[in-house]
């Protein structure tokens, strides 16, 4: 454990983004965009939108948006834990409470939802699972550490057994059954192709508004706090509100993946918010890495790819041993899992061609 | 770049492509058949024991049909209904399975049925999932169910307790889900009809360890008590309840009287004896087609259970409704599967406790026992059959519009206080 302190598994701070002049034009702005795009941004993006024009609606719907929705999830943890310093285990919790709240507004095989429009249900659904979020996090940032982690657990406990045996709001043990997706402009939501490229657009949007909000000045504030909350308070910062305002950030994230996966099963259930699904989150956002935020999304593919697909390559009745084998594997052999094998592998690249360039100096 | 991820694109095309024709190739000697149960979670014992059921029903058959191949393709869910669909939805559109069998619980049955609506050409039969609205509520035409369910289990137990025993007034102890809602549903409506009264529901949370509250509330004027529990549940409330004083007699559900309740040692063990129950089956039946199921598991099961259990039984009986038909219709399973459909709506499936048909909803009509806890010569308990009830149906002997006009089983449905 203190072995790894040294080389810290924390992102660095991102710089502040330096105030805009006022004579700085679209030019210049799109200028410094084009500067920070690297090739392997648009190969990701481009990757990403024809996905499924070569994949089966099998890979498009259960492989790639189903790991895009996780993927947003795991961000809102990432966000909060990576930059944050605070590691939520309620965030699937958050996610839940969306997607309960959707079934009960809009219209499921149930007679407890009200059967309103979809997007009054979707609107309702994220402010409550915001406000729940900002709840949360208002419990649980007076603690620190393996504190934090033991009161969202329980949180996200106690929602577990409220909606299992809760019947006149939640429905107990069945939950919400054939929740409706909704119709838009002739499409059907939830087909394949059209919900991929729906969860592909709001976990663009996840990606790069945590992106943007770490070089606001409260994202800058937020990255000291984690890293030194004492002299941030002494600077003048309220550490407990920039706390709590992340909290509400990382809930909303949450509540648009919980709508995405309830619009992806069909139905949502005391199981969906189960302890497996809260821990789950968190292996997906260790898996891809808190360094940066495609972290999450990283390991939420390797996460859909192993729940899938495990199960054909070994003995059917142990593939469980595969999965587990393989996260201990990636979070044994590298600090801050798929990314931090990226970064170090990236680093000895960098080290050698300057070694090379260096040596070729010296013969000449 | 771009034309890089054109060649890349190319090669995946073409890959698609091999693979699509040798799936063609394949599919004229291999019958793919799904089998999906839950090898994790609170069910995996469960589970396994139902893959071994339905792995039993193609074993007798030496895995051929009709001259065709049978392959099985197994997937685990754990219980849990989103988990179910995924784990299908894999079997279906990855490894094109035709047909599915699965999944084993509840609500696992009711999304799986739900997705079997996009899936028309596939067909899908039960595992050993058992919930009421699975077939009653919104069924899909291509889902059928070949075992009873929880309210179906309970018939004929109801005039038992009341002729039989002469319980006039119960109180009932139930766990609080749709599956015991279900089976006190098959009590109470013939129970209530020959004029018996439940006083007293006392519904508790599903794995609870405490029921000294529930205990201290029951009503002392009640003949018996109707306890509707898991086995191990129903040991903790046994005991506790024997610590408290009680001294009713018990009624029990399928899934109370099983061998951890048999094997209870309190001091009132000796009036276990006599505690009838009721299911779609019974270890001592003496039936030859069950005695011959019974050798059969044995004989190929060496890590099995002592007696298969109620899921290898359900899921033998779902598999072998899948086999026979496919032998009905000599394995032809053109023009979407109707024809292998039709079949399987008139099959009447010899299961080994007797002959199954389907209703009008593609639901099981089949047999219920009713059993008794006696002693054997060596003094150990067992479950005596002492009454077979044949053809129980769904609706539980109702018309269609009476079932209707009671519904499904709550906490309030029925109601005789």
């Amino acid at each position: 454990m203190n072995a790894g302190a040294g080389r810290t598994a924390w992102p660095r701070t991102a710089a502040p983004r330096p105030s805009p002049a006022p004579a700085e034009t679209s030019a210049h702005w799109l200028r410094r965009l084009g500067g920070r795009v690297r090739p392997r941004h648009v190969l990701v993006l481009l990757v990403a939108l024809a996905y499924p024009l070569v994949a089966t609606p099998f890979f498009t719907f259960q492989v790639g948006a189903q790991a895009l929705a996780l993927g947003l999830i795991a961000l809102s943890l990432t966000f909060l834990a990576g930059y944050g310093g605070m590691v939520s285990l309620a965030q699937m919790t958050v996610a839940g409470i969306a997607g309960y709240m959707y079934a009960i507004f809009a219209t499921s095989g149930t007679d407890i939802s009200l059967g309103w429009p979809w997007w009054l249900a979707v609107l309702l659904a994220l402010a409550i699972a915001t406000v729940c979020g900002i709840f949360i996090g208002w419990f649980s940032v007076r603690t620190e550490g393996i504190y934090t982690i033991m009161i969202t657990l329980a949180i996200g406990v106690a929602f577990f057994y409220l909606v299992q045996q809760n019947y006149s709001l939640f429905n107990g043990f069945q939950g919400f059954q054939s929740v409706k997706s909704p119709r838009v402009l002739g499409v059907e939501v939830r087909d394949p192709v059209p919900f991929y490229y729906l969860a592909l657009f709001w976990a663009l949007a996840g990606y790069f508004g945590v992106q943007y909000l770490l070089r606001t000045p409260f994202g800058v504030a937020l990255q000291g706090i984690r890293d030194n909350p004492r002299r941030m308070a002494a600077l003048g910062f309220h550490v407990t509100a920039h706390r709590v305002a992340a909290y509400a950030v990382a809930g909303l994230i949450a509540a648009v993946g919980g709508i995405l996966l309830v619009w992806y099963n069909g139905l949502v259930s005391p199981g969906s918010v189960g302890t497996s699904w809260l821990i789950n989150i968190l292996v997906i956002a260790v898996l891809g890495g808190m360094r940066h935020p495609i972290g999450p999304f990283i390991g939420a593919v390797i996460f859909v790819l192993l729940q899938n697909f495990a199960v054909d390559l070994v003995d059917r009745e142990r593939f469980n041993l595969l999965i587990g084998g393989v996260f201990l594997v990636i979070v044994l052999f590298s600090s801050d899992g798929v990314l931090g094998w990226w970064a170090a592998g990236s680093a000895r690249l960098r080290a050698r061609s300057a070694q090379g360039r260096l040596g070729r100096r010296v013969e000449a | 770049m771009r034309s890089l991820l054109r060649q890349c694109m190319r090669g995946l095309a073409v890959a698609a492509m091999v693979v699509a024709v040798a799936g063609t190739a394949n599919a004229q000697q291999v019958v793919k058949i799904g089998l999906l149960a839950t090898l994790e979670g609170p069910f995996a014992a469960g589970g396994q024991d139902g893959m071994r059921g339905a792995e039993l029903a193609v074993k007798q058959r030496n895995g051929m049909v009709a001259g065709k191949k049978i392959e099985i393709i197994k997937a685990s869910s754990d219980a849990k209904p989103d988990v179910a669909v995924n784990a299908t939805r894999k079997l279906v559109e990855q490894d094109k399975v035709d047909i599915m069998v699965g999944p084993l619980s509840g609500s696992e049955g009711i999304a799986v049925k739900n997705y079997s609506k996009s899936q028309p050409n596939i067909t899908f039969i039960n595992g050993s999932s058992g919930a009421q609205a699975t077939t009653l509520q919104d069924p899909s035409p291509n889902f059928f169910r070949f075992n009873t369910e929880g309210a179906q289990w309970m018939v004929g137990l109801g005039e038992y307790a009341f002729k039989d025993k002469g319980y006039k007034k119960m109180a009932l102890i139930a766990e609080d889900y749709a599956f015991p809602y279900s089976q006190v549903q098959g009590f109470m409506t013939e129970y209530c009809k020959l004029g018996g009264r439940v006083t007293h529901k006392a519904w508790v949370p599903l794995g609870g360890k405490d029921y000294s509250s529930v205990i201290a509330k029951l009503p002392g004027d009640v003949d018996a008590l109707l306890v509707v529990l898991g086995g191990a549940d129903a040991v903790n409330f046994l005991t506790q309840y024997e610590q408290a004083g009680g001294n009713k007699p018990m009624v029990g559900g399928s899934i109370t009287v099983d061998q951890t309740v048999l094997d209870f040692k309190g001091k009132r063990r000796e009036s276990l004896l006599g505690t009838p129950a009721a299911g779609p089956k019974a270890d001592h039946y003496e039936g030859a087609e069950w005695k011959k199921f019974v050798a059969d598991y044995k004989a190929n099961f060496k890590d099995g259970f002592p007696i298969p259990s109620l899921f290898a039984f359900v899921y033998y009986v779902n598999m072998k409704a899948a086999l026979d038909g496919l032998e009905a219709v000599n394995g032809d399973l053109s023009g979407g599967q109707a024809k292998y459909r039709e079949a399987l709506k008139n099959l009447k499936l010899q299961t080994p406790t007797g002959v199954v048909t389907l209703d009008e909803n593609r639901q099981a009509i089949g047999t219920t026992f009713v059993t008794e806890v006696a002693k054997a010569a060596d003094g150990s308990f067992y479950n005596k059959v002492v009454k077979v009830i044949p053809n129980v149906n769904q609706r539980l002997g109702m018309s269609k519009a009476d079932f209707e006009k009671v519904g499904l089983g709550s906490r309030d449905v029925p109601n005789c206080p």
